[in-house]
């Protein structure tokens, strides 16, 4: 088999996603060795033209020409990976989707006459066909090693569509909700972060976004349980993921 | 031998290998190391395809200490085992699970209805029936896959379709070019097979929907539904009753199956998504 | 038999016995908010004056009046992490077809101190699934040579049911040592049987004087008086029964409408067992291994077969769960998967009360009850 080629991709988003790949120090010689970065501008000036084995798209559609772009990119690759809360659900800029886009242009732009935008910020998967998620604000450097090492080995990559909870509970932690009474998404929120919030005692914010099937009304009753109020409810689910944790209200 | 780490495998070699439809493969396996124990008709084994993960398949063919297992493609590891060539090393645990209890048939008439890969688990009650051919009373086999082409051992079935002592009815799913058999489910030509019901046993492997329908004739024909055998599939991550996921109902698939009887797999099988 | 009681220094004088001779001693103690298991070297880490307010969804450490060590019942945790630990790797294997190599556990010898009726109980189910088959699980045959210091209760929880699955207040056979706490005007101390050969080897080891009469009488009423005091209450019917009758209730729906599917209630059960397993390769390929790591039947992917999830509903997920636990666990391993620890009600985010539901579906199942409420 031929070295794979690895292509990586920006849409609208911080980067902060494609620099999870850079994160990985341990593992990054022995991924060199294993595929041809063709396309990162983070790391290499250097570009090379597809087709891509894999490509890793971050960043959320919020333009016209993203719109374009990222038909492109799906046909050049063979195997698309969507990366980070913004390529999966839109991200935090998918507020926009829930208010005038054109009032936001004219608050936030002093030329607002230069920007062209789309109304709505959206994931990957609403343009393109996607073969396998990454969730998360950022992703989760070990997820991101096993989606490239699966697809190393033909494997199918464990990226378990569970609750936040089955992480918790696994590494032995105290429910932060039940013990403290802190408000936690982490019953209706994707795995994959390890259930890094509430390892430091704080209730998970959902930015993996929803696991599918979440029962997100019934969580919301418990959170008003809780104590908290309306606006407040809306807000914790208005997030990096508001979009898709939207869909589940 | 699986006391202390039922979770190991050993190693076979894939020795040869033969195409059997676009997407499936028959596979012989040899043992490198100490053999597992003989595995019966109707039991599985657990394979480990390097890197990518391990399926329960069932065994269709006994050939002493070599493994037969026919494999469909249809997600990572299977595609993997079923791309597997002569030399490649593989895992296996096992054997696993209940058998069709063929010697439990002796004297009877037996009747095999197949649906698709559902003929791989079943083979080796058909050849075992034809080594001990005078000690049953009629052997009927009933198949059906979606093509004429995606029928599973198809020189064997034309061997099968010459013997005067077998009955085989074959069917497809919908018209194809070439084909002069019967179009349709199962069930048609299972309809005409005359079904002696105090004589009969019958034994079904194929989509679940299939074995329903296929049961329920025989039910109507009057075959009790304690000799009407079924394999069932599950999800399975151990198959040694240590994983918890082939549950349904009562059962735990790996142990109390994959093959029971239809009185007991009836009322579990009409439950939605027990 | 032979009753003796043990002061605090007693107490303190037994971990160190079992320190000395090779146990790594496992015992409550306070952490997060919450009475978790924990490796002991002192008496010193025991939750002295910590007690626990506990109900469905809601669990609260409060301070005592007095001293007790044992006054809280059952924590976020259970014994099961140290049996049946939540990831354990299998084995490992190379490219080069080199064979498959066992991982090697460092298992200790452990001591559990303050193992309740209700888990003493729940760590013989979960040998019964594990160790009692034809293929019995390595790692927990491995781990279960267990020196067990077991305590009856006498301060059952909110959410406790113990003495209606018939497993307490007070420890049932198993135990090498059990213990009363009683606190009173006449000190803190524990009224102490010993239950084996092996109990009695340690327990020689530790100071004690004999319990008068008038103690042990404190001490077996404090604990029928548990009996008494539980929170919550198991049916009194045949569940399995139950549970077979009531494949097609309406009600499975009315629990998923609050049912989060979160998996809680089976990874806090002390005796939910499942697990799957996780293929691993390096980025070279030259070396697999494959891990496990407990799972649930909550889990969407837990039923999956080729195509789709069988159990995809949240009421067919439930329904997995409640008639594994209380009905289909007598099919396949003789008995109850239940022990009344009440843990899956309490650490139940949305505080669904497994008794509850169990009650209204063996009512619906003898036609009481309007199930369309």
């Amino acid at each position: 088999m031929s070295t794979p080629t690895l292509g990586v991709w920006k849409f609208t988003s911080c980067d902060g996603c494609q620099l999870t790949l850079l994160d990985c120090e341990d593992e990054l010689l022995a991924l060199a060795g294993q595929v041809r970065i063709a396309q990162f501008l983070e790391a290499s000036s250097a570009v090379v033209g597809g087709p891509y084995d894999v490509s890793l798209v971050e960043g959320s559609i919020s333009t016209p020409d993203e719109a374009e772009r990222i038909q492109r990119i799906r046909a050049e690759s063979r195997v698309l990976v969507a990366i980070g809360a913004c390529a999966t659900a839109g991200g935090i800029q998918a507020l926009r989707n829930f208010a005038d886009v054109d009032e936001f242009r004219s608050v936030v732009y002093a030329a607002p006459q230069y920007i062209d935008t789309l109304a709505t910020s959206t994931a990957i998967s609403e343009h393109v066909d996607v073969d396998f998620e990454l969730r998360g604000c950022p992703i989760d450097r070990h997820q991101l090693l096993e989606v490239l090492t699966a697809y190393l080995a033909g494997r199918k990559p464990d990226l378990p569509d569970t609750s936040v909870c089955t992480e918790c509970k696994r590494r032995g932690l105290t429910c932060v909700m039940v013990a403290h009474g802190t408000p936690c998404l982490g019953p209706v929120t994707h795995a994959g972060c390890g259930a890094l919030c509430p390892a430091y005692g704080r209730g998970c914010f959902g930015c993996f976004g929803p696991m599918t099937n979440p029962n997100v009304p019934a969580l919301t009753a418990q959170l008003r349980v809780l104590g908290m109020a309306e606006d407040e409810v809306d807000r914790v689910f208005r997030t990096f993921t508001v979009s898709s944790f939207e869909r589940e209200r | 031998m699986w006391t202390a780490e039922p979770m190991l495998p050993v190693r076979y070699r894939v020795t040869d290998r033969r195409a059997e439809t676009a997407d499936s493969a028959t596979l012989w396996l040899e043992p490198v190391d100490e053999p597992l124990p003989a595995i019966e008709p109707g039991q599985f084994t657990m394979l480990y395809a390097y890197g990518v993960g391990e399926v329960p398949i069932s065994v269709s063919g006994i050939e002493d200490d070599t493994l037969v297992h026919t494999i469909r493609a249809v997600g990572a590891v299977s595609r993997a085992l079923h791309a597997a060539r002569p030399g490649t090393v593989i895992g296996a645990r096992g054997p696993f699970g209940t058998t069709w209890r063929v010697a439990d048939a002796i004297g009877r008439d037996l009747v095999v209805v197949a649906g698709g890969i559902g003929l791989a688990p079943l083979r080796p009650v058909v050849v075992a029936a034809l080594d001990l051919r005078p000690s049953f009373a009629g052997v009927t086999v009933v198949a059906g896959a979606r093509a004429p082409e995606e029928f599973l051992f198809r020189d064997e079935l034309d061997d099968w379709a010459k013997r005067d002592d077998l009955e085989l009815r074959l069917t497809i799913d919908k018209p194809a070019p070439g084909w002069d058999g019967p179009v349709g489910f199962v069930t048609e030509p299972l309809a005409e097979v005359a079904v002696d019901p105090l004589r009969t046993v019958a034994f079904l492997c194929g989509p679940e929907p299939m074995m329903r329908f296929s049961a329920n004739l025989l039910l109507r024909k009057g075959v009790p539904a304690c000799r009407i055998l079924v394999s069932l599939e599950r999800n399975m991550k151990c198959g040694v009753g240590l994983c918890g996921h082939c549950q349904l109902g009562p059962a735990l698939l790996c142990r109390d199956g994959p093959v029971v009887d239809y009185a007991y797999a009836e009322p579990l099988l009409s439950v939605k998504e027990l | 038999m032979s009753t003796a009681t043990i002061d605090v220094d007693g107490l303190g004088r037994l971990i160190d016995v079992l320190a000395a001779d090779g146990y790594q001693v496992i015992g409550p103690t306070v952490r997060d908010g919450a009475i978790v298991l924990a490796e002991l070297d002192s008496v010193d880490q025991l939750p002295s004056g910590w007690g626990v307010e506990v109900g469905p969804g809601e669990y609260r450490l409060r301070k005592r009046a007095d001293t007790a060590m044992f006054a809280h019942s059952a924590g976020p945790q259970s014994w099961k992490q140290f049996l049946h630990p939540a990831h354990r790797k299998l084995w490992s294997t190379d490219a080069e077809g080199n064979g498959f190599v066992p991982a090697v556990e460092e298992v200790p010898k452990y001591a559990f101190l303050g193992v309740r009726g209700c888990d003493l109980a729940a760590i013989g189910v979960l040998g019964g699934v594990l160790a009692g088959g034809r293929h019995p699980d390595g790692s927990y045959v491995r781990r279960r040579p267990l020196f067990v210091v077991g305590v009856n209760c006498t301060e059952p929880g909110g959410v406790c049911f113990c003495a209606s699955m018939g497993t307490g207040p007070a420890v049932g056979p198993g135990y090498d040592l059990v213990l009363t706490e009683l606190v009173d005007d006449d000190g803190h101390r524990f009224v102490v049987d010993v239950g084996s050969a092996q109990g009695r080897r340690i327990f020689d080891r530790v100071p004690s004087r004999e319990a008068p009469a008038d103690e042990v009488g404190l001490a077996q009423e404090a604990v029928a008086s548990a009996a008494g005091r539980m929170g919550r209450e198991m049916p009194a019917t045949d569940l399995a029964e139950v549970v077979r009758d009531s494949r097609e209730s309406p009600l499975w729906d009315d629990i998923a409408a609050r049912c989060l599917n979160c998996a809680n209630c089976t990874l806090v059960c002390p005796t939910c067992f499942c697990t799957t397993t996780e293929d691993v390769t390096d980025l070279t390929g030259e070396h697999a291994e494959r891990w496990q790591r407990w799972s649930s039947c909550f889990e969407l992917d837990f039923s999956y077969l080729h195509g789709g999830e069988v159990r995809t509903s949240g009421a067919s997920r439930y329904r997995q769960w409640l008639s594994h636990k209380l009905g289909t666990w007598y099919d396949q391993f003789g008995g109850s998967g239940c022990v009344g620890c009440g843990r899956c009600i309490a650490w139940c985010p949305v505080g669904i009360d497994l008794t509850a539901e169990a009650a209204r579906l063996s009512a619906a199942a003898k036609g009481s009850v309007d199930v369309d409420r």
